[in-house]
C-alpha cells in the first residue's frame, strides 16, 4: 500500500524557497491584526482583480470566484499556508475577498453539526 | 513569454469547484506514521484528488520548543496532504493527513484548532509511533478513534490485545480498516462522528 509521496524534500523547493516567500509577503511573516484565518476558512472573491495588484493577489482573486479553502489556495499557489494567510489578510482588509470562518468546534462539537456530517458521509 | 503567475491557469478545475453556497467548513485530522496510509485514506474518500499544503519548519521553531533534532537553519518545508468532501450545499468537510512523529507536532497547533476530531491510523508493525500520537492527542483533549490499517504482511492481533497494548480507555473506538477502500475509510469517519456524538450527548446538560 502506498502512502503517496511524502514531500519532505519537494521539487518546488526553489519556487517555495524562503526568498520568494519573503518577497511575496513584503517581509511579513504573519498577518496584521485581524481574526486568524484557519486552513479551512473559505475564501470567496468580492471584486475583480485591480490593475497594479501583485500577481499572487490576482491569482487568489481569480481562483476564488467560487469558495475555496485557505489550504486549497496554498496547494494551488505552491505557497505555505502561513504565507497565503498573509496575502489573504491584505485582500480581506481591502474588501476584495470575503472569508467564511469555519464552524468552531469548541470542547465538543454541536450535535446538529455532527448529524449533518454523518448524513453527508452516509451518502458517499 | 510572460511567466507572470496572474496569467497562469492557477486554481481548481471546474469540477473541483465548491458551490457558491458553501458557507462553512469543518475538519478532521488523520494522523499516523510515515507509510501508514494517511494519504491513501484521504484519497479514497475525497471528492477531489488529494492536494498538498506545506508549512515551513523554521517559522514554527520560534514558538515550539520540542523540535530537538530538527535542523533549524535551513527552511525545511513539511507537506500535508488533504482532501475534501462536500457534505451538503453549505457544509464542507476537509480531511488532513499529518505525520505523527514528534518532530512534526509543530504542525498540530493550527491543524487541530477547531478540528472535530482525529482518526489515528495504526500500522501494527510500528505501534510505537501510535503511542506518542495517542498521548499527545489525549494531552490536547482531541477526541480520536483508532483505525488499524490492514497491511497484508502486518502481524494480526486481536483488537482487545491492541486496546490494552495502546492503553486505550474502554470507550475509545478501535477497529480494523482498509484505507484503500472508500467505504471502509468512510466508515472510519462515521465511527469518529458517532463517537463524538456519544461524547456530546453524554455530557450532562442543565435541567
Amino acid at each position: 500500500m502506498s502512502d503517496g509521496p511524502q514531500h519532505e524534500g519537494r521539487k518546488e523547493w526553489e519556487e517555495g524557497g524562503p526568498e520568494r516567500l519573503y518577497v511575496v509577503t513584503a517581509g511579513r511573516s504573519r498577518p496584521a491584526e485581524q481574526a486568524a484565518l484557519d486552513l479551512v476558512t473559505l475564501i470567496v472573491s468580492r471584486s475583480a482583480p485591480a490593475s497594479g495588484m501583485q500577481p499572487e493577489h490576482v491569482a487568489i482573486i481569480r481562483m476564488c470566484n467560487y469558495p475555496l479553502s485557505v489550504a486549497e489556495i496554498s496547494a494551488y499557489l505552491h505557497l505555505p499556508a502561513s504565507t497565503v494567510t498573509v496575502l489573504l489578510a491584505d485582500l480581506v482588509e481591502g474588501g476584495h475577498v470575503e472569508a467564511r470562518a469555519p464552524i468552531p468546534a469548541a470542547a465538543l462539537p454541536d450535535v446538529e453539526l455532527l448529524e449533518a456530517v454523518m448524513h453527508g458521509l452516509q451518502r458517499l | 513569454m510572460d511567466c507572470n503567475v496572474s496569467e497562469a491557469l492557477v486554481g481548481p478545475r471546474i469540477e473541483d469547484q465548491l458551490p457558491a453556497s458553501a458557507a462553512a467548513a469543518v475538519k478532521v485530522v488523520i494522523v499516523g506514521g510515515f507509510g501508514v496510509g494517511k494519504t491513501t485514506m484521504v484519497g479514497s474518500v475525497s471528492e477531489i484528488r488529494p492536494l498538498t499544503t506545506e508549512e515551513m519548519m523554521t517559522k514554527a521553531g520560534a514558538d515550539v520548543d520540542d523540535i530537538a533534532g530538527v535542523e533549524r537553519k535551513t527552511a525545511t518545508t513539511v507537506a500535508m496532504d488533504f482532501g475534501r468532501i462536500s457534505l451538503n450545499e453549505q457544509l464542507v468537510l476537509y480531511l488532513f493527513g499529518t505525520p505523527g512523529q514528534e518532530r512534526f507536532w509543530f504542525l498540530w497547533d493550527g491543524l487541530f484548532e477547531g478540528a472535530l476530531g482525529a482518526v489515528v491510523l495504526v500500522d501494527t508493525r510500528r505501534l510505537e509511533v501510535s503511542f506518542d500520537v495517542i498521548g499527545r492527542l489525549e494531552d490536547r483533549g482531541v477526541p480520536f478513534v483508532i483505525a488499524i490499517n490492514a497491511f497484508p504482511d502486518a502481524p494480526v492481533y486481536p483488537i482487545s490485545d491492541l486496546r490494552s497494548a495502546l492503553d486505550l480507555s474502554a470507550t475509545v473506538p478501535i477497529f480494523d480498516c482498509d484505507a484503500r477502500n472508500r467505504s471502509s475509510s468512510r466508515d472510519a469517519l462515521l465511527t469518529l462522528m458517532r463517537y463524538l456524538h456519544s461524547l456530546t450527548t453524554a455530557t450532562p446538560e442543565p435541567q
